[in-house]
């Protein structure tokens, strides 16, 4: 049975997926512009330069209009974290739902979501699974909205490696944007998850796009490099940048396995944090 | 390659000819969105507007009250078999994201050039279009053939009409040098 309590919370929850929602469509976090603005700063490709160019006075444009940056909004991805006080129900999800509807009407968001077989659309950015929710426990009511579009999506992978093949790690992260080519909208961000189990690694990978992009660890670095030695740049028309960052997240995996998911986000790596007022 | 982009105005001639891919340009003039199903509803039916130097852009664009809200490129991939009629019409330039197969490729020697529009950049598009008109409304908002007038579009030359194609030749880069990697592990 619902408490008030439950409805006032919901209703909070709606409120700071709209206003999430609205910022990372219509801005970018601070790490990311800053790591776009500086492979723009040191891209000598002319033709990529001018692909900088468009980017960032794209950026400039979204934010004084007020509209979204890239016309595919993407479908929602959200984090909640949950404090002690506050019951894991039906409540948050609704609200969270309750919040995406919203923005699909008001910012206007495109409506994205079908049935995977029927391929009817529900209109409203909802549906059987969707908005995608991970819940994890933490100090306050947050809510992290990660719209996902589907051209870097749809060339994003996954590997069981042999456990004595942990060279083969940088190999296959290259590998999958060398197969992506173009189509994900590069400069990309790539999110990579190691060990776990098969749908644990995917998860990860995801979850590595939300780190801050703008420090790399030397070993996702050094997997930055190679990706960027590959010469796709900008939309796949060459240059320097090919990927802002390699971010990566770990997690124990079977004596016998080594998985690997490589999540690729476009340059619109958009992304935004609310916490919820109660 | 050119440092200043080449102004280009529609209707297009014999000047795209001249064009080299890598080159930078923007573009004035009429364009017609057209996706998947407006090609196959143009293959059966005709096209509804003059070809002859004409501009097609792959765009699924938003507009409310005739206003282009966003209006950035699709990927032109999927029309790989669709655009070989236009061209044969007297269509000089395809917009897109992405770049275009080897039948294209071919297609568009001494006829025309593809020109990449940067992916994402919806807000900045809508800058530089205005909405004159619409072609087979009822395929919807996405998927309909609006005539958009273009003030100076930045685009880059993908492909040219002498057979260059920048996406190859970049991708023919990465995989070589993927190669070299793989034989130093």
């Amino acid at each position: 049975m619902k408490t008030p309590d439950d409805i006032a919370i919901s209703a909070s929850l709606a409120d700071a997926t709209f206003q999430a929602y609205r910022e990372a469509v219509i801005r970018l976090p601070p790490d990311v512009l800053q790591v776009i603005r500086k492979a723009a700063a040191a891209e000598t490709n002319p033709v990529a330069r001018g692909e900088f160019a468009n980017i960032l006075k794209n950026i400039k444009e979204a934010e004084r209009l007020g509209v979204p940056l890239c016309q595919d909004t993407g479908v929602p991805v959200v984090y909640l974290t949950i404090p002690p006080d506050v019951p894991l129900t039906r409540g948050l999800y609704e609200g969270v739902a309750e919040g995406v509807r919203r923005a699909t009407r008001e910012i206007p968001l495109r409506p994205n979501v079908v049935d995977p077989l029927s391929r009817h659309n529900t209109g409203d950015n909802t549906g059987q699974g969707m908005p995608v929710i991970h819940i994890q426990p933490g100090e306050s009511l947050t809510v992290t909205v990660l719209p996902k579009g589907a051209g870097a999506e749809n060339v994003s992978g996954i590997t069981m490696l042999l456990p004595s093949h942990q060279y083969g790690i940088e190999g296959f992260i290259v590998e999958t944007m060398l197969q992506a080519e173009g189509r994900p909208c590069p400069p990309v961000v790539l999110g990579v998850g190691i060990g776990s189990t098969f749908d644990g690694a995917a998860a990860l990978a995801k979850e590595a796009l939300l780190l801050p992009v703008d420090t790399m660890t030397p070993f996702e670095q050094e997997i930055c490099n190679s990706v960027n030695r590959l010469g796709i740049g900008p939309m796949g028309l060459g240059g320097d940048t090919t990927a802002l960052a390699v971010k990566v997240k770990t997690a124990s995996c079977h004596t016998a396995s080594l998985p690997v998911a490589v999540n690729i986000q476009c340059w619109a790596h958009r992304h935004a944090t609310v916490e919820v007022k109660r | 390659m050119n440092t200043q982009p080449v102004q280009l105005h529609t209707p297009l001639g014999k000047e795209v000819l001249e064009l080299h891919a890598g080159d930078h340009v923007e573009l004035s003039g009429i364009v017609y969105t057209a996706r998947d199903e407006a090609h196959i509803r143009m293959k059966a039916e005709g096209i509804p507007f003059d070809p002859m130097g004409a501009v097609i852009y792959h765009c699924g664009p938003v507009i409310r009250d005739d206003r282009v809200i966003a209006a950035g490129p699709t990927t032109s991939a999927r029309m790989n078999e669709l655009s070989g009629f236009l061209l044969d019409h007297g269509v000089r330039a395809l917009i897109g994201k992405g770049g275009m197969g080897a039948r294209v490729r071919e297609q568009l020697k001494n006829r025309g050039v593809y020109l990449a529009f940067t992916g994402g950049c919806a807000a900045l598009a809508s800058l530089h279009m205005t909405v004159k008109g619409v072609f087979f409304k009822d395929l919807g908002m996405a998927e309909a053939i609006w005539v958009i007038e273009l003030d100076h579009l930045p685009l880059v030359v993908g492909m040219d009409a002498y057979g260059n194609d920048l996406f190859e030749k970049v991708i023919q880069r990465a995989k070589y040098e993927y190669g070299q990697n793989r034989k130093k592990v």
